[in-house]
Parts: structure tokens; sequence; C-alpha cells
């Protein structure tokens, strides 16, 4: 076996240095009773060209955005990736190291990390950000359990227009702690109620969880949430799972935001049929020692020489055990650094370019489709590259119409919320051409 | 005082390199996008003002060329299972195939969304199912979620599991029995599912013994979470027993499948007794770790819990493979989406090019050298469990603290030599651990250097002891100050303007 050096005759010689006669012998503590007696049911090996063609056919059965125009979004969301990103995360000294717990042999990972919470906090607005999570879902988890921690209160209120899965793994994760959920509603406007959240915070509520741009597509305002949760001393948890947004939205850490989570995948790390992604957590620097996951800081060597270290671990399972901020451990470096790469490969200008260029397209897509006989915009408030259609025809049958011309025409929202079982969420990114669009409103029936 | 002599470690060109936001001019690019083909109009049309940003200050304005450059200088001051050996005990990691890195960036995976129709994902699909099955069959469990991110997740979700079994039969229960010898995740992941840790002591042998066990357990314990192999690099030989006294009285057996790579083929945790384990596809299965993630942690599980597991689980009918999300007892969702499929595709990939007699093997000879290692270094180094071990071997410094050498000394000398130091001070149970885990991917070479440079270091602990408590002395920064980083927290970069 190729990934096993040791040839029989090396085996041969360490059995030898060890003093047994066969490898059986160094498993003699394993009762018989447990031992098992035949085979592994497991396919025999296959040559690397062999298991290359499989795995091929395997991924050949899949629809991808490259045969497909995709006009899915809902979380997941179709970006360009600029080709050096590939490279660098497939540099050995990237991609085969450990979690940095030797800061000599790790400076690489930990500065790029330490880079990659700085322009977590530049492009949130928010004072320190962590090393990053799972994903966006289960970072919006735990920031609604440190808001319990922090405010000792056991309610969440938590808006109906946060991405469903989102909402999902909060309550999976918060259940466990005898945590109560409240719903808010959405408004005509594909907005957050904000009377109705009013009416919910209560000196109970530890958060508040909104989304922006939110499940529907619809930005939020989220000034006036951020008061009002504060008014009651809750905090303002926003998560913000397409983070290409903040290249023209204003940030959360500019509206009042106390923890700001989200989905950071869309920075040109790729759709991978849902993972790896990689959550981001930022939040204020008076929460700092209550995040969950790793910290880089900066210090220094004996020689006075700058360097980073993973920090703050009296947080950390390792260290408190069961008193610890969270039981997170391995998350997702490689994946965040990806992210960083992109930051910063596209700077302040790509940012704000390919923002700009998601806006308008996804406008000029939403003018086009509304116009289409049998389609009309859902909600009014104001989105940036999703929206929601509401259809005549039953979405999914549309959605079935359109896969013969190899169009993934988006979400049939009944899926999540039987009150939109009417509706179509639309999704268009700087990688939908006008001719796909076009092409998208045609076989809806508009024409041209 | 670097000198090392005939080794593998060496000092080497590396480059200084600043942080990036240092870097760049004013109006530098390193990106390119296709010219706007829809109406220009402005922002502030779609969008009212004042939700709009101004800019983003800070953020460097660098080129593509010097973005490589950043990162490729950076990357150098890494050490990485590509250069060498990396014996981080229970962490450990096995050389990282490429043709996985491959498989898990063709098109049909890197570029299928999570979302689009089942019929038009059936390879996805059917690269879940069959994963499941493999699993399954390593582990002697009947089914597997493969929706966990990492190891602590997937613990998380077999406990939560485990909590809606006995909510299910009337009563969560309130407390989990954790060995001292377990990795810190589990007492945290306890916390999580809001239970109260009972700690089991090890007997003398470094193993949980079923006595111990019936003493504490009662018809309050949800579960007992035992690491099998367990983390002194044992197999838990009572752990049959253990897990009749635990399922006498309703509770479920939780294994951290940490070490799980060093019994396949040889036992299964499920005919062991155990209900629910966690499979660490970054360690077992061979998924580069990226320096902290991204990992995968499937969870497999006995067939009385699977009406809790996650949604969706993959199922099969007739020919066609779908997601279940009609799971009314299931605990929820654990992350968005189905799972980190990009890793499943490398683990999937792996278990092909290894296939069963492979796997077997892989287990059999990373036993050999963590046995080979243990066996070479016994006398020189303090051995406090002295038998046979599976996948890694712990000692201590007690025969080098004579001479005011610790662990840490020991540790930071062999970055020097070329290595990886190994997991320190962890075990808890053992004082000044060193806990060293080769895999089966090292050749006896290997080995054989890395020992030599653990008995050069024993014999420098006596001769020359200045040398290791300046170490390293070959890497581009020396020991940091942590105490510091902890004190004056400076977690970024800021503007200076």
């Amino acid at each position: 076996m190729r990934y096993i050096p040791n040839t029989d005759a090396d085996c041969k010689a360490m059995l030898q240095a060890i003093g047994v006669r066969s490898v059986e012998e160094l498993f003699a503590d394993i009762p018989a009773a447990v031992r098992l007696k035949r085979p592994l049911k497991v396919p025999p090996a296959l040559s690397e060209s062999e298991v290359a063609r499989q795995v091929r056919a395997l991924a050949d059965k899949n629809a991808n955005a490259d045969r497909y125009s995709m006009f899915l979004g809902a979380g997941c969301y179709n970006h360009f990736s600029p080709s050096i990103l590939n490279h660098l995360v497939l540099r050995g000294e990237f991609l085969t190291p450990y979690t940095p717990y030797q800061p000599e042999v790790a400076q690489g990972t930990l500065q790029a990390l330490y880079e990659y919470q700085t322009l977590i906090c530049l492009l949130t607005g928010m004072d320190v950000s962590n090393a990053s999570m799972y994903e966006g879902a289960s970072a919006t988890a735990e920031a609604a359990l440190m808001a319990h921690r922090i405010t000792g209160r056991s309610e969440v209120v938590m808006a109906r227009a946060v991405h469903p899965e989102y909402r999902a793994v909060t309550r999976t994760y918060a259940s466990q702690l005898g945590i109560s959920f409240r719903e808010v509603a959405f408004t005509e406007a594909g907005v957050t109620d904000i009377g109705q959240v009013r009416k919910m915070l209560s000196e109970r509520v530890s958060c508040l969880v909104v989304q922006s741009p939110n499940f529907l597509g619809v930005i939020e305002d989220l000034t006036p949430l951020a008061e009002a949760a504060h008014a009651v001393g809750a905090l303002l948890v926003v998560a913000v799972a397409e983070p290409v947004s903040l290249g023209i939205v204003k940030p959360p850490g500019e509206c009042g935001a106390d923890i700001v989570t989200g989905e950071g995948a869309g920075l040109g790390t790729g759709l991978n049929y849902g993972g790896p992604a990689v959550g981001f957590f930022a939040t204020r620097e008076k929460f700092m020692r209550h995040m969950p996951g790793r910290l880089v800081g900066e210090t220094e060597d004996r020689e006075g020489r700058t360097g980073y270290v993973l920090t703050l671990a009296t947080r950390e399972q390792h260290i408190r055990r069961e008193k610890a901020t969270s039981n997170i451990c391995t998350s997702e470096s490689l994946i965040a650094n990806m992210s960083a790469m992109y930051m910063v490969t596209m700077g302040p200008q790509g940012l704000r370019d390919v923002a700009l260029l998601n806006l308008r397209k996804a406008a000029y897509a939403k003018d086009r489709l509304a116009k289409v006989r049998g389609f009309s915009l859902r909600f009014t408030g104001p989105t940036f590259n999703e929206f929601v259609l509401r259809t005549k025809k039953k979405p999914g049958e549309i959605l079935k119409g359109l896969l013969k011309r190899q169009i993934i025409g988006g979400l049939d929202l009944g899926r999540f919320y039987p009150e939109l079982k009417d509706c179509l969420l639309v999704c268009v990114t700087e990688q939908n051409s006008r001719p796909e669009i076009d092409a998208l409103a045609k076989a809806l029936g508009g024409g041209r | 005082m670097s000198g090392t002599g005939n080794t593998i470690g060496t000092r080497g060109l590396v480059l200084n390199e600043p942080l990036i936001f240092e870097q760049g001019s004013p109006g530098r690019v390193g990106y390119s996008l296709p010219p706007v083909d829809v109406p220009e109009k402005k922002a502030e049309v779609l969008i009212p003002k004042r939700l709009l940003r101004d800019g983003i200050p800070g953020m460097p304005e660098v080129s593509e060329v010097d973005v490589i450059r950043h990162y490729t200088r950076i990357s150098q001051w890494n050490y990485c299972v590509d250069l060498g050996f990396f014996p981080l005990g229970s962490c450990t990691m096995k050389y990282n195939p490429r043709i996985n890195e491959d498989m898990a960036r063709l098109p049909g995976f890197a570029k299928a969304h999570p979302y689009q129709p089942e019929e038009l994902s059936q390879g996805a699909l059917q690269l879940m199912w069959e994963l499941e099955q493999y699993l399954a069959e390593v582990a002697g469990m009947d089914r597997v979620t493969l929706q966990p991110s990492a190891g602590a997740h997937g613990e998380l979700t077999g406990l939560m599991m485990i909590r809606a079994y006995h909510t299910s039969r009337g009563n969560p229960r309130s407390k989990v029995l954790i060995p001292d010898s377990a990795h810190g995740t589990n007492p945290a992941t306890s916390a999580l599912c809001g239970y109260r840790v009972v700690p089991v002591k090890e007997g003398p042998r470094g193993i949980v013994e079923a006595k111990a066990v019936a003493e504490v357990m009662d018809n309050e314990v949800a579960a007992i979470m035992v690491t099998s192999p367990n983390t002194l690099g044992l197999f838990e030989d009572q752990i049959v027993e253990v897990s009749k006294i635990v399922h006498a009285k309703g509770g479920q057996v939780y294994c951290d499948g940490a070490n799980l790579n060093s019994v396949m083929g040889i036992s299964r945790p499920g005919d062991c007794g155990v209900d629910v384990i966690q499979i660490n596809l970054h360690k077992t299965f061979s998924q580069p770790h990226g320096g902290g993630g991204p990992g995968a942690g499937p969870v497999a599980l006995k067939k009385h819990l699977a009406p809790f597991m996650p949604v969706p689980t993959v199922e099969k009918k007739g020919n066609r493979l779908t997601l279940d999300f009609k799971r009314p007892k299931s605990i929820g969702k654990v992350r968005a989406f189905a799972a980190s499929f990009g890793v499943l595709v490398r683990s999937y990939t792996y278990i092909r090019s290894m296939g069963s007699a492979g796997l077997r093997r892989a287990s059999e000879v990373a036993v050999l050298n963590a046995n080979y290692i243990q066996s070479q270094l016994k006398g020189t180094y303090h051995l406090p469990y002295d038998r046979h071990c599976m996948h890694e071997c712990v000692f201590t410094d007690a025969l080098q603290a004579r001479h005011d050498i610790h662990t840490v000394d020991i540790a930071k000398r062999l970055i020097d030599y070329g290595f990886h130091p190994p997991t320190i001070y962890f075990p808890l149970i053992v004082k000044a651990a060193l806990m060293i885990e080769p895999t089966e991917t090292e050749s006896k070479e290997t080995l054989d250097q890395f020992i030599a440079a653990m008995k050069r270091i024993a014999q420098e602990a006596e001769e020359n002891p200045e040398v290791l408590r300046q170490a390293p002395h070959n890497p581009k920064v020396t020991r940091m100050n942590e105490t510091k980083a902890a004190r004056e927290p400076k977690l970024r970069w800021r503007p200076t303007s």
C-alpha cells in the first residue's frame, strides 16, 4: 500500500526489537470475544486510476454550477473564487499541519488567522473575532448560548426571516439547556416586524437574533432593532449568511450589534454541496472572554520578536473542561484562511465592486422577472442579491420546467415557509450573465 | 547552541513578512471582475443610503503577486505532515493523500449546491450512503449521521441523541460518567447538554474498571463517555463489563472514537457494547487538518437511537437516494445543509483506496510503530504504564526532571531536530506527559531518526541542560510569551489613522 511505507522486512525488524513474534501479540489486550473474526465488509482496494474513475462517475451524476445556470442561493452562494486561493490552500504547509499548539513552528497559520480575525472585524465593524466556527448556523447557535451566559436569561427572540436551518440549529443547541424560543414575524416589506419585536422583548430575553440580508433577501434596518434589544438589556445577534453583501451594506457593528455571526463560504471558498464552510463570529471587546472558539493573539518571543499564539485558552475545553465556553476544538482554520485570502485579494475596492455587481444584476433580474406574466415581487423591502417572486403556477413545477433548460431557478419557499408556498427565492450573483438572466425570464414566459 | 549535527532539523532561509495590513498601496488591486452588463444603477437608488457603508477602511490594497508572496512566505513558517513526523498523540495526522484533494475539487462536488434537486444530486447522495455503510461496518454500528463538522461536534450530536432517547422514555437523566483520562471535549460536551459530570478514576492499569463504574452507576446516569483505545494508548479491556453495568441501569455507552485508527478490522466498538461513537475523519480517514480544520465527526449509532438522528438522513428507496427530513423524534439539525461534504469525499476516496485489508493493515502498522517507539525509548524516558500499547505511547519527564528539564523543554528541543513535538501535559492523569502517536504512514527510518533525537535530548538533559531550556533554536521565533498574550490580549491589527 503506497501510504504505508514499512515493508514486511521493516515490520519484522521492529517486531524483533520489541521482542514479540507477531503483530497479533500487540493486540493481546483486546478480549477474544470482541475481536473481529472476519474481514471488514468494505470493497477491496482500488488503484489510483480506478478510484479516480469511480469517484468521478459519482461526481458526474450531480448538477453543478458550471453546467447549469445557478439562481439558487438560500445561504450558499455561487461566487467566483480567484485561482490563487485554491493554489495557496493546497500548499502542504497550510493544508497539513495540526492546530497551532506549538507556536514556534506554526507562525504561518497563526499570522494568517490573526489577519483573518482582523479582516472579519473590518468587514463586520466589530471589535474582536475568533479564529472560526464550523459554519454559519452553529455559529449563530453558539451566539445564542453566549448571550445566555452573559445575561443569565433563558429566552431567545428570533426573527422568522432568519435562515430556517440557522433557526433549527439554534433550537437544537439551546433546547438542551432549557432555553425557550419565540419567533418574530416578517412584514409585507419582508423585514422583521419591529412592533412585534418590541412587544416580545422583555427582561427575560437574552438576545434578539436577526439576519441581514435576511433569508427573504431583504436588508434589515438593524439600528432600531439594536435599540429595542438594548432597551431591555438584551443583546442583538446579527447573522450574515451572505458576507459579500458587506462590501456595500452597512456593517452590523455600525448598527449596534453585540455579536455578529455568519457564513464565510461566500468569500470564495465554494459551494461544496454545503460544506466545508466556515462560521465567523465577532463581538464587542467587553464580551471577548465569553467567546467560544480559538483566539489568536499577538505577543513576542524571548528575543522580543513579534509573533502569534493561541490565547485566552482558559475559556476552552482542554483547560476548563465542563466550565468551558464551548466544546469546540477543531474548527475551520483552512477555510477561514481561504476566506481571508479572498478578502485580501479583493481588497476594499474589489469587495465593493463585487457587491455592487451582485446588487445591480439582481436588481436587473428583479425588474425583468417581475414583469413576466404570472410573477410579481412578494416583498417591498430593499434587497441585495436575492429576492422573492410570487408565482401563479406552483413553484415546484416552475423549477422542474427550468431544469430542462439547464437552469436551477431558485428555491421553492414552501419547503420552509407554508405561508410562502406560492413563492420562489431567486439569487443572482456576479456569476450570472445578463444573457443567462434573460434566458431565465424567457423560460418563465417573459418573451425576448 | 543550535548545532544539532547530522539530523534532519537545520537552519534555512526563511523570509520576514509583515502583516498584510502593512503592505500595498492605494489603488493596487489583486482581482478582476467581469464588466457590468446590466444598467449601472447607483447603490443608493437600490438601497436606502442609511443602510449603506462608506468603505472598508484598513482593508489592504495589494496585487495578486503580493498575495501569493505573502501567503507563500508565511506558509514556510509552519511545520506540517508533508514536511515530516508529527507525533501529536491523540490528535495526530497520517499522510494526506493528494488524490483525495483532486476528487473533492471535481466540479460535480465542489460546484454542487446543497439545495439543488435530489434527482440532480444522486452522485453526492450515493457517496454519502456508501460512506455511511463503510463507517458503520468499521465501527460495528447500525447507522451513521454524517452531519457533524468535527469530533467535538460529533460528541455533542451523540450526547444530544442520548438525551433525546432518555427523554422519550420519560427522564432525560442528569449525569454523565467521564474517566479522568478523557479529552476535555467530553466534559464540555456534557455541560452543553445540561449534564453534570461525574468523574471516574482509572484503575492502576490505566483503564476504567468495571467495579469503579458499578459504584457510581445509578438511574440518573444518562451515559458513560469512554475513550477506547484510551488516551494512554491502552485498549479499555473491561469495556464489555462496563457496558453491561451501564446498560443494566438503563444508561448508554458513548465511545469517543478519536483513536479508532488503531482497531480497524481488528475490533469494533459496536461489538463491545458501545451505543454511540464519533469518528474523526481528519484523523482515522486521512482528511487534512488544515491547521485547525475542516474536519468531520460522523456519529455511528445502534438502531435504538436511529429515530433521534439529526435530519436529514440519507435513505435508499429502490435505486433512488433521498434525503429524509420527516423524522419526528429527531434532535433536529446540528448544522446547515447536509454535511461537510468535501471532507466526506476525501474520506470516501481514502477508504476505496485502502480497501478492507488496507484499513486493517493501517491499524496494525500504526500499533506496531507506536510499540516500536515505546520499546526503544523505554528506560531513556519514564514509562508510567509499562505494557504493550495501541496507537500511542505515553512517557513522562520523571527521569529528566532531576536535571530540572521538563516535558516542555524536551518538546521544544525536538523542533530543533526536525520533528513536531508530541502532545504534552495530556492526559492529565499522567504528570508531565509526552504522548507520542506515530500512525502507520511513517517509515522505520523516520521512527529511528525520531528515537535517536529523543535519546540525544535525554543525553543533553544530563550534559547540557541549558540548550534544552533555551530551545527551540532553529525556528524563526523562540518560545513565545504566552502570559503576555493572555494578560494584554491583542487579537487584531488596528488602523492607525
